[in-house]
């Protein structure tokens, strides 16, 4: 039920963010729903393969939207546990995101183009780093609440977390938020709207696909997007009001409200230089480790 | 209380790790106020069941000492010798920041090897005022102009006045006002003195400073490695 809801509802986020960043620039933008038709159309597409490709670049698309509709599998939906869980399951998710990054990666460099290939090599390179810093956001999620699993977390949060580990959530908080802008590449770290190659790296990389590949990989971006904007909101508003269904639309709400802050963030901010971030990155991951230590196991060591 | 205390904490060790990141003098002089600032204020928190009026004057006087006058002074000092408004750091920001999550990881094991021993009520105050200490000390060696390693001076006492206030809540008042009038001094002779190397060497890179040579001299051509 809740992957569903997530699958249904993710262009729709991407639509949010989108219409936010037009109406903060003078303009009115897209429908809401212009993702979804996005797709459609996409998908009606014929796909035109370059002769020097081979098999990879047709599978690659869909295997990344694959391990990330798995990953979606392992995220609960605010309060609701995941369709799958089970102790330990945060690290599958990190590596399931690590795997759609790769196949992505393989169809780029498959392709033999040097942007695709540039593309590439600066989103392994940037993944890298931004993996660590998830890696430790989510350890220090399970300092906090004790919880091997990415469900049981969330269950365990609304029940004084935020009253005894203020300090460490708000760290956790901006820590998620900067992995969430660097994994889905959003301003400061990446321009989603940019059409010069040589500034790309998330884009730079699809330039060669169309048609239902392209479509996968859009959708795939989508899910990532509401995966990590649902990690956030189910941090930032752990509410429990004890009937299911308004939990959920609180969780939506927050979600939503995600959408509309990366969406200031993109209008407010400008582009970092691309040596700057890799320094960003290790920041996050520094707060996100400040986080950990902060949290009140039993004080900061173990 | 607790939870504030606990952020006031986290907003020191992030101060850390700003002044290790940094790139800019001005900005990080004033991180480095604003944590001793704020470690002066915790020491007045700490307290808050028992306070007198002569320790409260006396932790807000030294916030004022470290959170205006010294600053102060560095910033006139930098005024004065006119160079370039950069750190030029001997090790890199990245490889500083690490270094600092490396200093984190084994002040929170020390530190909490020092709290169960000593009778403390904030063994995360004692972590975080080491990992400062290291953040001081680091920055003492890893800069290479004198005005930071009056800053790296600076944060560090940062870190003992913390681990003071930590682990001996109740230590002389009126040592710590001669500690904090030695800095005092010491950082406004520091300040001339950099004024000075300036005048003399045209630059107060202390890595360039190695080279013995007399006032009648004339300067050899080009500078000296």
């Amino acid at each position: 039920m809740e992957l569903a809801l997530a699958l249904l509802l993710a262009p729709l986020l991407a639509g949010i963010v989108r219409r936010t960043k037009a109406i903060l620039a003078g303009r009115t933008g897209p429908p809401l729903l212009q993702a979804y038709r996005d797709l459609r159309k996409l998908l009606a597409r014929r796909s035109v393969y370059s002769r020097t490709t081979t098999w990879v670049f047709r599978a690659a698309p869909f295997a990344s939207l694959a391990a990330v509709a798995g990953a979606l599998a392992l995220t609960p939906c605010g309060l609701l546990p995941a369709p799958i869980a089970f102790p330990g399951d945060l690290l599958l998710l990190v590596y399931l995101l690590a795997l759609a990054r790769f196949a992505t990666a393989l169809a780029a460099l498959d392709t033999g183009s040097a942007f695709a290939g540039m593309g590439a090599s600066r989103e392994m390179a940037f993944g890298v780093l931004a993996e660590l810093a998830l890696l430790l956001a989510l350890a220090s999620l399970v300092r906090t609440t004790g919880a091997w699993s990415l469900s049981e977390m969330a269950g365990q949060l609304p029940e004084g977390a935020w009253g005894a580990s203020a300090g460490s959530l708000v760290l956790l908080a901006a820590a998620l938020l900067g992995i969430l802008l660097v994994e889905n590449a959003r301003i400061p770290f990446d321009d989603p709207a940019t059409h010069l190659e040589l500034t790309m790296i998330h884009e730079a990389m699809v330039l060669d696909h169309g048609g239902p590949e392209l479509a996968a990989i859009e959708g795939g971006a989508m899910l990532k997007l509401w995966l990590f904007a649902s990690l956030l909101a189910t941090v930032i508003a752990p509410i429990q009001t004890g009937a299911p269904w308004l939990d959920v639309g609180a969780h939506l709400g927050a979600v939503a409200l995600v959408g509309v802050a990366v969406g200031l963030i993109e209008s407010g901010m400008a582009r970092l230089p691309l040596l700057r971030v890799p320094q960003m990155l290790l920041a996050m991951a520094l707060l996100a480790l400040l986080s950990m230590a902060l949290a009140p196991g039993g004080g900061i060591a173990p | 209380m607790n939870s504030l205390l606990v952020a006031a904490a986290g907003l020191v060790a992030l101060l850390d790790f700003r002044l290790l990141g940094g790139s800019r003098l001005v900005p990080i002089i004033r991180a480095a106020a604003l944590q001793g600032a704020l470690l002066a204020l915790v020491s007045v928190a700490l307290r808050a069941r028992e306070v007198e009026l002569g320790f409260a004057a006396l932790a807000l006087g030294s916030a004022v000492i470290k959170g205006y006058l010294l600053p102060a002074l560095l910033l006139r000092a930098l005024r004065q010798v006119e160079i370039r408004r950069e750190v030029e750091p001997l090790v890199g920001y990245n490889l500083s920041l690490l270094i600092g999550a490396a200093g984190l990881g084994l002040s929170a094991l020390l530190g909490a090897r020092i709290a169960a021993n000593a009778a403390t009520s904030t063994p995360l105050l004692v972590s975080v005022a080491l990992f400062t200490m290291w953040t001081g000390l680091f920055l003492i060696v890893a800069r290479r102009k004198a005005v930071t390693q009056v800053l790296g001076y600076l944060v560090f006492e940062n870190g003992i006045y913390g681990f003071g206030v930590a682990v001996a809540g109740e230590s002389p008042l009126l040592v710590e006002m001669g500690v904090l009038l030695d800095l005092l001094v010491a950082v406004f002779v520091m300040g001339i003195i950099i004024f000075h190397i300036q005048r003399d060497f045209s630059h107060i890179d202390v890595d360039r400073l190695a080279l013995l040579r007399d006032v009648d001299e004339p300067a050899p051509p080009g500078e000296a490695p």
